[in-house]
Formats: C-alpha cells, structure tokens, sequence
C-alpha cells in the first residue's frame, strides 16, 4: 500500500511518524495533567474519594486567604530580587572573566560548581552558616567585625533573603556561563571600529555589549523568572518545609505542596497551580514582548 | 506400561494436584507505607501466617509515604488495591467518606473484646457501634535525656525529673553559655515542629486545668487561663528561664542527637534511630507531671479491610488482620520497630512494663488521649505560629492563643460543615 504513495506522501508519513512519539508523550505526560488540574481546580476533592464539582469557589476562597497573598507576595520578591541580582552579579562577573586570561577555566569552573550540586543539600549547609555564634559562620564574620548578631532564618524580615542567597549563588554559575558566550558572540570588529572612533570603555559598554547581548539577557531573564517563580527545595530544605517562621518564607509552590499533600485538599491546591500557571505565562509573554522589542 | 508411560503420568497426575491446590489458594494483598522497619516486620509476619493458614497467600505492597493516599484512593474504587491497608487514624473519617473500608467481621472482632483487650484510644475506630480498624502498635511521648550532661552537671542520670517546676530547674544547670551569652548547649532542645505541639496541646494545656477540645472534637476549648498557662510556661522556657533556644542547632532532634542538648521530649518511634546514634548515652523516662497530673499524647495506625475484600478473600482478610494484631505479633512488632503493643495485656507484661526504654512510654499510654485532628498538618502550623508570634513578633501570650484558637474553630468547622 505505501508504494502507491507518492514520494512526497510517504516522506510526510515518516516525519508524522517520528513526530508522534514526542506528540503522545506531550499529551499523555503534560497536556492532559494540565488540562485536568483546571478541572480539578473547580471541585472539592480530598484524594480518597469522590471529586465534587463546586464551581469557582475554590478562586473565591483564594481571594479571602490571607496566606495566599502572602505568599503571592513572597514570590514576587523572590522573582524581582532573585532576577536582579542574580542577573546583575552574573553579568558582572562574566564581564570581568571575559578579559581574564590566566586562569580562565578554572575560574568558569568554580563558578559552575554550586549550580550541578544538588539544592537540598546546599540549603542545609547554608541553614548552619545562619546559626548563632559560636556555630554559624556568617554571625562569627559579623562579631569578628564588631557588629551584632542578626537570626537571618529565625526572623520574619530577613528569612526571605537569607533563603534567596543560596538559590542566587547556586545559579550565578550557569548565568555566567550563558553570558561569557553571549559576549564571545559579539564580532571583535565592532569593538575595534568603535575605539577607532574614538568611544571608551562606557560606552562600548552601553552602545554595543549591552545591545548585542540582548537575545542573551532575554533568554537569562526568561529562564530565571521561570526558575525563582517556582522556588521550591531550598525553602523546603531551609525552613523544614514550612516556609516560617509565620509563613515569611513560604513562595506559591510550598503552599501549592502542602495544600495537595498536606492537607489533601486537592481542589483548593489546583486553584493555586493555575493562577501560577496564568502567572508563568503573563510574565514570560510580557518579557518576550518588552525585552525582544527594538 | 513402559517408563516413558510412566513417567509421563506421574507427571501428570503431579500437574493436576499442583493445579487443584493453586485453584483453592486464595491471594489477598496488603498495603502499607514505605518504612524499612515496617516492612519487614509485615514480611516476617506473613511467611508466618502463610505456613499457619494453608490455602491463603498474602502479597504485600509498599508505596512511598507521598502517595500512599493517592495510590490507594485510585486502587480501591477500580477493584484493584489492598484487601487489607494500614491507615493513620486520623485518617479515618475521610475514608469512610470515601468508602474505602468495610466493618470488620464481627466473629474474629467482637466490639467488647476489643474495648477489653486494647488500650481505650482504639475506640475511636468505633463509628456507628461498628469497628473499622484495630491498631497493631501505638505510640506515646516520653521525656529524654542525655545521661553524659546531666552526670556532668551533677545531676543523677538515674532519676529524671518528676516534675515541670524540677524539669525547669534541671534544664537551667545544664544550660551552658559563653560570656556573651551565646547558647553552647540547651538544657532542653525545643521544636514545635517535631512532637512539641503535641506535648503543649494535649500533656500541658491538661496540665494546667485546661482541655484541648471539647468533648465531641468540634470546639477549641484552650482559649482561656488553662490555655494561656501552658503556653506561657512553654514560651518562658526561652524567654524567662533562658535554657533553649528555638532553632537551636536547626531543630530539635539535631541538637539532641549531637549531645548538645540535655533533655527533649520525643516519641517511642524515635529509639531505633536514637539507639543509632554512636556516642550517645540517653536515658527515657514518664512525661513529667503537674501539680499530680500526667497526660501524655499517643498515636496509631490501623489496619482496615476494604471493600475489595470478599467472599474468600474477605475470610482471608479478617484471618490475616486477626493474626497481625494478637499478641506474638505485636511483640515482633516492638522489637523490629519500636512502637508499643496495642493490646494492653501485651503491654503491661512484665519485661516490656519495667524495660528501661519502652516501660516510661507504655505507663504513659494508660494515661494519654489521642487528639481528634481534622488536618494534622494545619493545626500543626497553627501551634507552630502560635509560639512564634510570642517569640518573634512580641504578641502577648493571650492574644496569640486566642487568634490561634479562632483560626483552629474555623478548620473545625469548615470540616464538619462537610
């Protein structure tokens, strides 16, 4: 029957026939998942049991918890502060490091190691740093400097940053690495034309790195946003999965976690993976449209 | 008859025998959670049953403590799954709202022989006069401490505090700080994480004239002087009498397990991973009491037949819940997992009543209440936020204790609004 096919038939047959591998695993493993949470987002369902259809009022109790804004706030700072500095250090270094020629390996090297060592790990080594004196590094640098001790875990005001400063270190090194190509990527030629024009560091800098690393920055920006939205294991690991004290750490995904496979209100834990989901799209459409913009 | 003939008909008459007793086998599954010292416990009670009941096969099934749930919730309306299940007892309300147990026969579980054998927590599996469950071991809370720092500070390992004013007094000799006032060693580890909670809801608020709950679990009843007491004296413990700290170490198992914290309350679950513990020597002892009254916390999981089960296989379910729970079973049960016989006759043996690690938790079962939770987790959390406004925030202990009772009475009641 095939040889009845034309050429140009039987070839569209062999490409639908590779793609369809991918295609049954994407609807099979993630559009239907998908597609169910927003269904299972509109009933009352304790995991064991029958799932009651209750409209939206799983979003109506969302806008009333007061936890859910808490965390809605978390996570925005989580997603700002993580991308600036993480994004800002990253270029920093990159920058720098492209003009180091000792040594340069190795130092790209060292700055990749925190981001293949796993998080959970990293976060409990990061919870003893944050002890008191005589334990904790960081509170024995501050009294070595003759400055008081800070709780950093063990207060509501700086739980977040102190949970955040591992994550930002952990992917310095793969931002770094995206950057360093972005800039290898720039034509030497430009920068050569420019300084023959007479331009300086400045302004090689503002008029011709920036600019031409901007696929880079769009990408990096993307991915991290992505990245520090769902900021998950290093809470967990830090706070002993509570994201405490008094929820000052907690992002969406923890309570999306505890909500389903805590408190086993698998309906109420949907809503929240949905408005996450809305969240993860509005802000990686806006960030395509405004960074790709010319 | 030639050989060839011969042998092929001993062959298969041997088939045909071999094929009747497969066709009169019956195989029911069991289910539990993953738990190394669990599972083999089960395994070794099954090869033992199944050379005790011929005929009766039982395939046990373990699946990881995240989706044991939801495994079994989508096994058991699909007629696939466990015929017999361990359950939290918490849990228990939720699946009989989702049909996913049937009442045990009342020929091998008579309701009067369980209420006389067993320690009384059990009765809550009892709904509607019907037994759904019967455990196979409890567990309880226990004070522990560390028997190298309190002989060094002059203190004797052998006689733990009696009481909380003596257990205050004790932790304040084993509290060592630099001269900065930094915390070296906690006289008593604290985490409201860990079975704190328990401790304060169920052991202190009583301890203090309070109850936790009212009598039929609907209402939060420590919103008052009893309440207010006991969370109070546990919060002082850091901030008056300053022998711990909370987050000391990173949490309290930690910091007692290092050997840097001389006292911690924690459950008998605790003692295989204590006993593990190279280098450290502790001592357990009774819950200390309170102006004459002790309390303790004890809790269970059960094991439960499911709709799966019947005809055969439901015979073979109940003989085989039957023989997990009489007392050989829970004795294997205490030495290959550590958690307390159910069966008070069992317990209350002399070798298990007088051991020095067990006897504390099982004299406390006689006198502890297991709480009625709707959602451990949440009301967890709320405890947890509860003492660390006070500790963090400043909040007075009373306004802490009442919003985190009007939190609690809204979970209450939006479950049995259900």
């Amino acid at each position: 029957m095939l040889d009845r096919l034309s050429l140009g038939a039987r070839r569209t047959l062999t490409a639908w026939g590779f793609l369809a591998v991918p295609l049954v695993f994407y609807v099979g493993i993630r559009f239907y998942p998908t597609a169910d949470a927003f269904l299972m987002s509109l009933t009352d369902w304790s995991i064991v049991g029958e799932r009651r259809f209750v409209g939206l009022a799983n979003y109506r109790r969302l806008a009333a918890d007061p936890v859910f804004w808490k965390v809605m706030g978390n996570t925005v700072q989580y997603l700002v502060v993580g991308v600036a500095v993480s994004l800002g250090l990253a270029f920093l270094v990159a920058y720098h490091l492209d003009r180091v020629r000792v040594g340069h390996a190795l130092l790209r090297a060292l700055y990749f190691v925190p981001h293949v060592t796993t998080a959970v790990a990293m976060g409990w080594v990061w919870r003893w740093l944050y002890q008191p004196v005589p334990v904790g590094v960081f509170n024995g640098l501050l009294v070595a400097l003759g400055l008081p001790q800070q709780p950093f875990l063990r207060s509501t005001e700086q739980a977040l940053y102190a949970v955040l400063a591992p994550a930002v270190w952990a992917g310095l090194g793969f931002q770094v690495v995206v950057f360093l190509a972005g800039l290898k990527a720039i034509p030497q030629e430009y920068y050569e034309a420019a300084a023959i024009d007479g331009a300086g560091g400045w302004r090689l800098l503002v008029e011709i790195t920036l600019p031409l690393l901007r696929p880079t920055t769009v990408f990096l920006v993307v991915v991290s946003s992505i990245a520090y939205l769902r900021i998950f294991d290093y809470v967990y690991s830090m706070t002993s999965g509570q994201g405490g004290p008094l929820d000052a750490t907690k992002p969406l995904v923890l309570k999306i976690y505890v909500t389903a496979f805590g408190h086993f209100q698998m309906g109420y834990a949907a809503a929240h993976t949905v408005v996450l989901f809305v969240i993860l799209l509005v802000v990686s459409l806006v960030q395509l449209r405004v960074l790709q913009a010319r | 008859m030639t050989t060839a003939k011969r042998l092929a008909t001993a062959l298969g008459l041997t088939l045909a025998i071999a094929g009747t007793a497969r066709a009169q086998t019956v195989e029911i599954e069991y289910w539990q959670y993953t738990f190394a010292q669990r599972v083999q416990a089960i395994d070794e009670l099954i090869k033992r049953f199944e050379a005790a009941t011929p005929g009766v096969k039982v395939k046990h099934t373990h699946v990881p403590y995240d989706d044991f749930r939801l495994k079994i919730a989508a096994a058991i309306p699909a007629g696939q799954g466990p015929d017999v299940v361990q359950l939290f007892y918490g849990w228990l309300q939720d699946y009989l709202k989702a049909k996913l147990l049937q009442p045990l026969p009342q020929e091998l579980f008579e309701a009067a022989e369980i209420e006389r054998e067993f320690f009384p927590l059990v009765k809550q599996m009892k709904v509607g006069g019907q037994y759904y469950g019967v455990p196979t071991a409890v567990r309880a809370l226990a004070l522990f401490w560390n028997r190298k720092l309190v002989r060094e500070a002059g203190l004797d390992p052998a006689k733990p505090p009696q009481t909380l004013d003596e257990l205050v007094e004790a932790a304040k000799k084993l509290t060592k700080r630099d001269a900065a006032g930094n915390l070296l060693q906690a006289g008593i580890a604290l985490d409201m994480g860990l079975q704190d909670h328990h401790w304060l809801r169920e052991v202190l608020i009583r301890q203090m004239g309070g109850q936790p709950y009212s009598a039929d679990g609907r209402s939060v009843a420590y919103n008052g002087p009893a309440g207010v007491r006991a969370v109070t004296w546990y919060a002082d413990l850091v901030s008056r009498h300053k022998v711990s700290e909370f987050g000391f170490l990173t949490d309290g198992i930690t910091a007692f397990r290092s050997g840097k914290a001389g006292f911690m309350i924690d459950g008998s679950f605790r003692l295989a991973a204590l006993d593990g513990q190279a280098g450290l020597e502790y001592g357990v002892g009774e819950l200390p009491g309170h102006e004459g009254r002790r309390f303790n916390f004890a809790s269970y999981w059960v094991n439960g037949i499911t709709p799966k089960a019947t005809g055969p296989k439901k015979e073979a379910a109940a003989k085989f819940l039957r023989f997990i729970t009489t007392p050989a079973a829970m004795e294997l049960w205490l030495e290959k997992v550590g958690e307390l016989p159910a069966r008070k006759a069992v317990a209350e043996r002399d070798a298990i009543r007088t051991h020095p690690k067990y006897g504390p938790f099982i004299r406390g079962l006689a006198y502890s209440e297991a709480t009625s939770f709707v959602n451990e987790t949440a009301q967890r959390k709320l405890f947890m936020d509860m003492v660390d406004r006070i500790a963090l925030k400043g909040q007075p202990v009373a306004e802490s204790v009442a919003q985190a009772a009007a939190e609690e009475q809204k979970l209450l009641d939006a479950f049995f609004a259900k």
